[in-house]
C-alpha cells in the first residue's frame, strides 16, 4: 500500500493519509479478534490520549478533500464500534465487581506487554495508537455512566452511582475502607500514589507508567504526545506556485465564458471620452524641465530691449563695521544709543539691529529675522513702486559764483580801529560833519555828544533831556549845524566846533531866520529859540511837532530839513522845514501807509518816502509821484540814496538788503540776505563804491556796489567784508552806521553804548 | 478758437499709468495669479512724477504700473499655463470629492507644468544682465538650501537650490573668483568677481529656522522658482566657460557630498587649465594666497564656508573622518600648517602647526595678505573683524585695525605694541585737529583773538571809567609772528564765506544741505574717534592696574 500511494504530495502528508487507510483496513480485521481486552486497552488510552484527537483530527480533514469517501465512513464506522467496546466494557465492570482489582493488575499487565511488543516493532505501535484514534468521537462526554454532569453527592445514599446506557444501575463498590484501611494501604500498596478514584464509576484506578508520564508532561505544560512535532513547517496550499491540479473540483461558472456587459459599459464610455479629448493619453516624461543649455549662446541686442522706463531693482547695500559678530568696541551702542535704538519707531532707526559683540565664532546665534529680510527684499522687488531720482552729484565749490576778489576791490574797511565811549544809553543815531573832522552822536541817555573823530576824544556832550532819535550833520560843509529829534521836538544845534567863518555863518543863517517872521505861527508846527541854559550849550531854535520825531533828513544843500512823525491814522506825518525862513510845510495831503523814514535825492528835486512795504518817489517840483519801489519785504527799517541818485537801498527788519536800480525796474534788482537779524541801517559812501548795512546781529557787512555808467550793464555787488565788534545788548546790535564823507571809513553805533569806526 | 474742449486726464501722463486693480482686470487674473505673473515678469509699480495728474486728481495712495509693462503682461504664454493649472486643480478636487483615485493619478500624471527659460532670456537679453542681478537670486537658493523637509516648501526645491548653490561654488573656487568674505551677525556675507561683476551673496549660519508666521511663502518660492532656473543657467555658461561639464557627472544622489566628489573630478579638467591659466594666476596673487598650506578643521568650525573660502585660496583643507564625508588626511597628518580651532583650549597640540581661530582665514582673505597668527592663537582675544566692503573716503572714519592692516599690507613692519599706540595717538589727535579746523574755517580762532583784544580793551575802559588812573607800565611788546600762509588762508576761507553770501536761494540751499551732510559725517567720525579713544584710554588705565 505504502508503495502504491502517489508521490507528488509532500511525504509527510503522504504517511498521515497512509496511517488513516491502515487504520480503518485493519481495525476492520482486528475487530472481531482481539474484542474487549484490546477496548478496554483502548479505552483507557482513549481517555488520556485525547489531546491528540484534535491535531489529527485536522489534518484528517486537511485530508479530506483528496483522501476517498470511503476513509470518511471508516472512521465513522469506528467511532460507532468503540461506543459499543466501552458498554460492553461498563457491563463487565458492573458484574465483577470483586475481582476487579486482579483485573486491573491483569490490564498492567497486558498494556505494558503490548507496550513492549510495540516498543521492539515501531509499526506495529503505530498501528495500535492510530486504532485508539479512530475511537475517538468528537463528543468528550464520558457515556459509562448516563446521569450526566451533576454532583456525584445526590447519590450518596443509593447502592448505585448511576446509569448505564442500557438502564442498568451501576452499583458502588463495596467500600468499607475507614481511614486504617486507607492508611495501612498507603503504607503496604506500592500503587498507592498512582492510584486514582473515579468518582463516575466509583472505581479506583491505578495509572499505568505511560499515564503517569503523561500527567507530568501535561503539567508541565508540554504537548501530550510524545511524538508530536510542535514545529513541523506549515503548508502553504495558496502559494504563487501553480498546481497542476485544481484546489476544488467545482466546474466553471458559465459567466467565465461570456463577455461583460458592464465591462463593455466602461469601455465605453472611456472610449468616448477619449474621443471627446476629456482623457488625454499618458504624458510622455518630458524632462526638458530643470535641463539646463546655453540659453545666451546667440546674443542679439535686438530681442526685447528693455524700454528706456525700466529701472532695475537698487541692490541690497553692503554691511559696514557694525554689522561684523566681532566689531570694533567704537562701533558698539553705548547704553544711551541703545535706549535711544529701543524707543525710536523700526523705521527711523539709522540700524535695523543692534550691533553685538562675540568672543569667538561659534558663539555668533543664527539671525532670528533672516527670513524676514529675505521676504521684505522680495516684497521690494515686486511690490515697491519705483521712480528714477536724479542725486545731485555737485561739487558744493562749483556752485559758489566767481566774484571778483575782494583784495581786488579795495579799499574798504577792514579793521576796528577806534572805539567811541561815554555813552550810558543805546546810541540810536549818528552823524559826521561834512568836513569829516566831526562825528555827532544821539543816544537813549538824553545826550548828544560831539567826538573828534581821529583822536576819539568826545569834545562836547549837550543834555537835550530826552532819548534822541536822530542826529543829522548839516551837508553844507560852508555851515555847522546839527538836527537832533527827540520826542516830538527837532533841534538845531550850532556846536561851533569849526573854524570862526564857519561858525558865524551858520550863525547867521540860523538868525536870518529872526527877519523873516514866520508867517503862519498857527499851523502844526511852531519854530521857538532856544534860550537860557540851552543857548549855551549851542541849542539853536526848536522846532516843535504834533507828534513824537523818528527821524530827520538834511537836503543836500543845507537848508531844507524833513522830518518823519510815523502814525497811521495821520497824512500829517512828514514834515518838510526851510531853515532859512523858518518855514514847515506838509508835502501829503493823503496817509498812504506808515512812513518809515525819508530822503532827499543828492541832486534832483525828488524826494524818496518810505513806508512800511515800498519806497515812494516824488518829484517835488511838480508835486507829484513818479514811481513805486516794491521792496519785497514785510517791514522797511530803512533806506539810502547812492551819491549818483539812481539807486537806492533799503533795510528790512526781515534781515533783507533790496538794491533797486532805478532805471531798471521798481522790483528789487538784487536781495541780499546776508544778515541773520533785523536790518537796522543802511549806508551808502559818498565816494567809493561802497555800502552797509547794520543789523542786529551786531555785524555791519560792507559791500562794493560799482555802478557803471553805461546802462546796459548792471551793477557789480560784491561783499567785501564783514565786520564785527558790538556787542549785543538787549537783542539789538548795531543801530546805526555812517560813511566817512571822504575815507572809506565807517562808524557804526551800537546798543551796547558805543561807537567803533572800521578803517 | 473754438473747437472742442479738451477733457482733462485723457491724455498725458493719465494715461501711461494703470492702478493694480485696473491692470488685474484686465488680465483677467487673480491677485495671486498677477503677483505670480508680475515676479516672474520682474514688472514692478512705478511711482509717477506728479501723483495727483495720474490718480485723476485724487490724492489717494495707490500703486501705479506702466500700460506698457501691462500691455506686455497680456501676451505672455505662462498665463495660459495659470489657468490650465487653475482648471486641473478644480479637475483634482472634484475627483477627489468623489473619491475616483483613478481619476485622481490620471490627473497628477497629467499635471500642467511650465518653463520659464523663455523669460529668463526676456528679462536677461545678454549674459551679463543675468550676472549682474544674481545677487538676490544666490541669497534666496542659500537661503532655501538650509531650509530643513519639513513643508515649508517642496523638497525637490530644496534639493535643487542646494544643487545649484553647491554648483555655484564649485564655480568660484575652480575660477578662483572669491574676493571678499565677511562675517556679520546675520551670516556671511561673499564676494565674487565673475567676469567683472561683483556679485555679493549672504549665506545664513547653520541653523534650524524658526519660521516665521507673518511670511508669505508662495511668494518666496515664486522668485525661488525664477532664481533656480536663472541660477542654472548661469551655472552652465560658467562652468562652460571653464571648459568644464554641466550638470557636473558627479552629481549623485546624496547632493551633499558632491562638493567634495566633485573636486576630484575637476582635477583633472584643473591640470588641463592651469597651464592656460597660469599667466593670470601669477598676476593676481591674492588668488594662491593659501598655496602651499594644509589646513585640518577641527569639528567644531563652520566646515562648508571654512574649505570653500580655503579652496578658492589654493590652499589644502581637511576635517575629522567622521564629520563628513571627504576629508583627505587626518589629524595626524605632520604635513598640516594650520589646524582651525574654535574652542578655548585643545588637549593634544602638535608643534609643527599653528593653532587658530577661523577669523585668522576671513582677515587674510580680506587683507589681501597672510597675517601674522600671534593674534588668533586659541584663547586670545580676538581683533575686531573689519568689514572689506567699506571703503573709507576722506574725512570718514578709519578703525586702528584697519591702518594697521593697511600698514601691513604696504609692507611695514609692526613696531612694538606701545610705540604704535602712541603714533597713532598722535594720528589720531592730528586728525581730530585737522577736522576741527575744516569744520569750523579757522573763524574760531579769529574770534578768539578778537575775543582776547576786547578783553584787554574792556579792562582798560572799565578802568578808565571807573576813574582810575592807568597803569602806565611799559611792557615789552610781544612780536605777532604772521604766518603768511595762514593768513592767506584766512584771506581765502574768509572769501569764500562772502561768495557764498551772494548764492543764489536755491543754490544755497542745495549747497548748505550738502555741507549739512558733510558736517554730520564728520560729527559722526568724530564720536567714532571719541568713542575709540575713551575705549583705549580704560583699557590702558586697566593695563595699568594690572601691572600693579
Amino acid at each position: 500500500m505504502e508503495e502504491s500511494s502517489g508521490s507528488m504530495r509532500s511525504s509527510k502528508q503522504r504517511e498521515e493519509m497512509k496511517k488513516v487507510r491502515e487504520k480503518t483496513a485493519r481495525k476492520r480485521s482486528k475487530e472481531e479478534e482481539e474484542e474487549q481486552d484490546q477496548d478496554q486497552d483502548q479505552d483507557q488510552d482513549q481517555i488520556f490520549n485525547f489531546n491528540n484527537k484534535p491535531a489529527e483530527e485536522e489534518e484528517e480533514d486537511e485530508d479530506l478533500s483528496d483522501s476517498e469517501d470511503s476513509v470518511y465512513s471508516g472512521l465513522e464506522d469506528s467511532g460507532s464500534d468503540s461506543e459499543d467496546d466501552e458498554d460492553e466494557e461498563e457491563a463487565l465492570d458492573a458484574a465483577a465487581d470483586d475481582d476487579e482489582e486482579e483485573e486491573k493488575e491483569e490490564q498492567a499487565q497486558r498494556t505494558e506487554e503490548r507496550r513492549r511488543k510495540e516498543g521492539g516493532v515501531t509499526d506495529g505501535k503505530e498501528e495500535q495508537k492510530k486504532d485508539e484514534y479512530e475511537h475517538d468521537s468528537s463528543d468528550e462526554e464520558d457515556i459509562r455512566n448516563t446521569v450526566g454532569n451533576i454532583p456525584m453527592e445526590w447519590y450518596r445514599d443509593f447502592p448505585h452511582i448511576g446509569y448505564d446506557l442500557d438502564g442498568k444501575k451501576i452499583y458502588k463498590p463495596i467500600r468499607n475502607k475507614d481511614e486504617l484501611d486507607d492508611f495501612l494501604d498507603k503504607m503496604e500498596n506500592p500503587d498507592y500514589w498512582r492510584t486514582v478514584h473515579d468518582k463516575q464509576t466509583g472505581s479506583d484506578i491505578i495509572l499505568s507508567d505511560d499515564q503517569v508520564e503523561l500527567v507530568n508532561r501535561l503539567q508541565r505544560g508540554q504537548f501530550g504526545d510524545v511524538n508530536f512535532n510542535e514545529y513541523q513547517p506549515s503548508v502553504e496550499f495558496f502559494s504563487k506556485d501553480v498546481m497542476i491540479h485544481p484546489v476544488t473540483n467545482r466546474p466553471a461558472d458559465k459567466r467565465s465564458f461570456i463577455p461583460s456587459l458592464i465591462e463593455k459599459e466602461k469601455v465605453s464610455k472611456l472610449v468616448h471620452a477619449i474621443k471627446m479629448g476629456w482623457i488625454k493619453p499618458r504624458r510622455v516624461e518630458d524632462d526638458s524641465r530643470g535641463r539646463y543649455y546655453d540659453l545666451w549662446s546667440t546674443e542679439d541686442s535686438s530681442i526685447l530691449a528693455k524700454h528706456k522706463m525700466h529701472l532695475p531693482a537698487p541692490k541690497i547695500p553692503l554691511p559696514g563695521h557694525q554689522e561684523s559678530y566681532n566689531p570694533p568696541p567704537e562701533y558698539l551702542f553705548t547704553d544711551e544709543e541703545r535706549a535711544l535704538w529701543e524707543q525710536q519707531d523700526p523705521s527711523d532707526r539709522k540700524l535695523p539691529f543692534v550691533p553685538v559683540r562675540f568672543s569667538s565664532l561659534r558663539q555668533v546665534p543664527a539671525f532670528p529675522r533672516f527670513i524676514h529680510e529675505r521676504f521684505e527684499r522680495c516684497l521690494d522687488l515686486y511690490l515697491c513702486p519705483r521712480q528714477r531720482k536724479m542725486r545731485v552729484n555737485v561739487n558744493p565749490e562749483d556752485l559758489i559764483p566767481k566774484l571778483p576778489k575782494p583784495k581786488d576791490l579795495q579799499p574798504f574797511p577792514t579793521t576796528q580801529s577806534l572805539v567811541y565811549q561815554g555813552h550810558s544809553g543805546l546810541v540810536r543815531s549818528i552823524s559826521v560833519s561834512p568836513s569829516g573832522q566831526w562825528l555827532a552822536s544821539g543816544s537813549d541817555d538824553g545826550s548828544v555828544r560831539f567826538w573828534e573823530v581821529r583822536s576819539s576824544r568826545c569834545m562836547k556832550t549837550v543834555q537835550v533831556g530826552g532819548a534822541v532819535k536822530s542826529v543829522a550833520w548839516n551837508p553844507n560843509p560852508s555851515v555847522c549845524l546839527l538836527a537832533v529829534a527827540l520826542d516830538s521836538v527837532v533841534l538845531l544845534l550850532s556846536p561851533s566846533l569849526a573854524d570862526r567863518q564857519v561858525v558865524s555863518a551858520s550863525e547867521r543863517l540860523l538868525s536870518g531866520q529872526d527877519e523873516v517872521e514866520p508867517a503862519e505861527g498857527a499851523g502844526p508846527v511852531t519854530w521857538g529859540e532856544a534860550e537860557g541854559e540851552e543857548l549855551n550849550q549851542g541849542i539853536r531854535l526848536r522846532i516843535q511837532h504834533p507828534k513824537a520825531v523818528h527821524q530827520v533828513v538834511w537836503h543836500t544843500k543845507g537848508d531844507y530839513l524833513a522830518s518823519v512823525m510815523p502814525d497811521h491814522s495821520s497824512h500829517l506825518q512828514v514834515f518838510i522845514h526851510q531853515v532859512s525862513r523858518r518855514r514847515s510845510q506838509n508835502p501829503f495831503r493823503r496817509n498812504k501807509g506808515l512812513v518809515q523814514c525819508v530822503s532827499f535825492h543828492p541832486v534832483r528835486p525828488y524826494f524818496f518816502v518810505a513806508t512800511q512795504r515800498s519806497v515812494r518817489i516824488y518829484n517835488l517840483v511838480k508835486q507829484e509821484m513818479t514811481k513805486k519801489l516794491q521792496a519785497n519785504s514785510k517791514w522797511i527799517s530803512s533806506m539810502a540814496v547812492h551819491p549818483g541818485g539812481d539807486h537806492v537801498i533799503c533795510g528790512s527788519y526781515d534781515c533783507r538788503l533790496s538794491w533797486f536800480d532805478l532805471d531798471l525796474s521798481t522790483k528789487p534788482y538784487k536781495m541780499l540776505r546776508h544778515h541773520k537779524k533785523a536790518v537796522r541801517g543802511v549806508a551808502y559812501h559818498r565816494v567809493y563804491p561802497l555800502f552797509a548795512s547794520a543789523s542786529d546781529d551786531g555785524s555791519v557787512i560792507i559791500c562794493h556796489g560799482t555802478v557803471y555808467n553805461d546802462l546796459l550793464q548792471n551793477p557789480l555787488i560784491v561783499p567785501v567784508k564783514v565786520l564785527r565788534g558790538h556787542v549785543i545788548t538787549h537783542d539789538l546790535g548795531v543801530l546805526d552806521v555812517t560813511f566817512h564823507p571822504t575815507q572809506p571809513w565807517i562808524f557804526s553805533s551800537g546798543a551796547d553804548a558805543t561807537i567803533r569806526l572800521f578803517t | 478758437m473754438g473747437g472742442l474742449q479738451k477733457k482733462k486726464f485723457e491724455r498725458g501722463s493719465a494715461t501711461n499709468y494703470i492702478t493694480r486693480n485696473k491692470a488685474r482686470k484686465k488680465l483677467q487674473l487673480s491677485l495671486p495669479d498677477f503677483r505670480r505673473l508680475c515676479i516672474l515678469k520682474g514688472i514692478y509699480p512705478h511711482e509717477p512724477k506728479h501723483k495727483k495728474k495720474v490718480n485723476k486728481g485724487s490724492t489717494a495712495p495707490r500703486t501705479f504700473y506702466l500700460v506698457k509693462d501691462i500691455r506686455f503682461l497680456l501676451h505672455e504664454p505662462i498665463v495660459g499655463k495659470f489657468r490650465d493649472y487653475k482648471v486641473f486643480v478644480r479637475k483634482l478636487k472634484k475627483a477627489y470629492g468623489k473619491t475616483e483615485w483613478s481619476a485622481v493619478e490620471r490627473l497628477r500624471e497629467n499635471k500642467p507644468t511650465y518653463k520659464l527659460d523663455h523669460i529668463i532670456k526676456e528679462r536677461y537679453p545678454s549674459f551679463i544682465d543675468a550676472l549682474r542681478d544674481i545677487d538676490d537670486a544666490l541669497c534666496m537658493c542659500f537661503l532655501f538650501s538650509t531650509f530643513a523637509r519639513t513643508g515649508k516648501c517642496h523638497v525637490q526645491t530644496i534639493q535643487l537650490c542646494r544643487r545649484l548653490t553647491v554648483e555655484w561654488m564649485n564655480y568660484v573656487i575652480a575660477a578662483r573668483a572669491l574676493r571678499k568674505v565677511f562675517i556679520s551677525i546675520k551670516g556671511i556675507y561673499y564676494q565674487a568677481e565673475v567676469m567683472g561683476q561683483p556679485i555679493t551673496w549672504l549665506v545664513p549660519y547653520q541653523f534650524s529656522h524658526d519660521h516665521p508666521t507673518d511670511v508669505d511663502y508662495r511668494v518666496m518660492a515664486t522668485f525661488t522658482e525664477l532664481y533656480t532656473t536663472l541660477l542654472g543657467f548661469i551655472n552652465f555658461r560658467l562652468y562652460h566657460s571653464l571648459n568644464l561639464l554641466y550638470p557636473p557627472k558627479a552629481i549623485v544622489v546624496t547632493v551633499l557630498h558632491l562638493m567634495f566628489s566633485f573636486n576630484a573630478f575637476l582635477q583633472e579638467d584643473m591640470e588641463k587649465m592651469e597651464a592656460r591659466e597660469k599667466e593670470q594666476k601669477q598676476q593676481e596673487a591674492q588668488k594662491k594666497l593659501f598655496e602651499g598650506l594644509k589646513f585640518f578643521l577641527n569639528r567644531e568650525v563652520p566646515r562648508e564656508s571654512l574649505a570653500f573660502v580655503i579652496r578658492c585660496f589654493g590652499g589644502e583643507v581637511s576635517w575629522d573622518k567622521s564629520v563628513c564625508i571627504g576629508s583627505t588626511y587626518e589629524v595626524t597628518d605632520e604635513t598640516i600648517t594650520h589646524q582651525i580651532v574654535d574652542r578655548p583650549n585643545i588637549d593634544q597640540q602638535y608643534i609643527n602647526r599653528y593653532y587658530i581661530q577661523p577669523q585668522w582665514v576671513y582677515d587674510c582673505v580680506n587683507a589681501k595678505i597672510i597675517l601674522p597668527v600671534e593674534d588668533y592663537f586659541l584663547g586670545v582675544t580676538l581683533p575686531p573683524h573689519l568689514s572689506p566692503f567699506v571703503e573709507e573716503k576722506e574725512g570718514d572714519y578709519v578703525p586702528p585695525e584697519k591702518m594697521k592692516i593697511m600698514a601691513l599690507q604696504r609692507g611695514e613692519k609692526p613696531a612694538n605694541e606701545e610705540e604704535e599706540e602712541g603714533e597713532e595717538e598722535e594720528e589720531e589727535g592730528e586728525d581730530e585737529e585737522e577736522e576741527e579746523d575744516d569744520d569750523n574755517d579757522d573763524d574760531e580762532e579769529d574770534d578768539e583773538e578778537e575775543e582776547a583784544e576786547e578783553k584787554n580793551l574792556k579792562k582798560m575802559e572799565e578802568q578808565r571809567s571807573q576813574g582810575k588812573s592807568l597803569q602806565v607800565k611799559v611792557t615789552p611788546g610781544k612780536v605777532k609772528v604772521e604766518n603768511p600762509a595762514r593768513l592767506e588762508q584766512e584771506e581765502k576761507a574768509e572769501e569764500k564765506r562772502l561768495a557764498i553770501m551772494m548764492m543764489k536761494k536755491k543754490e544755497k540751499y542745495l549747497y548748505d544741505k550738502i555741507m549739512f551732510g558733510k558736517k554730520r559725517k564728520t560729527r559722526e567720525a568724530n564720536k567714532l574717534a571719541a568713542k575709540r579713544k575713551a575705549y583705549d584710554d580704560a583699557e590702558k588705565a586697566k593695563k595699568k592696574k594690572a601691572r600693579k
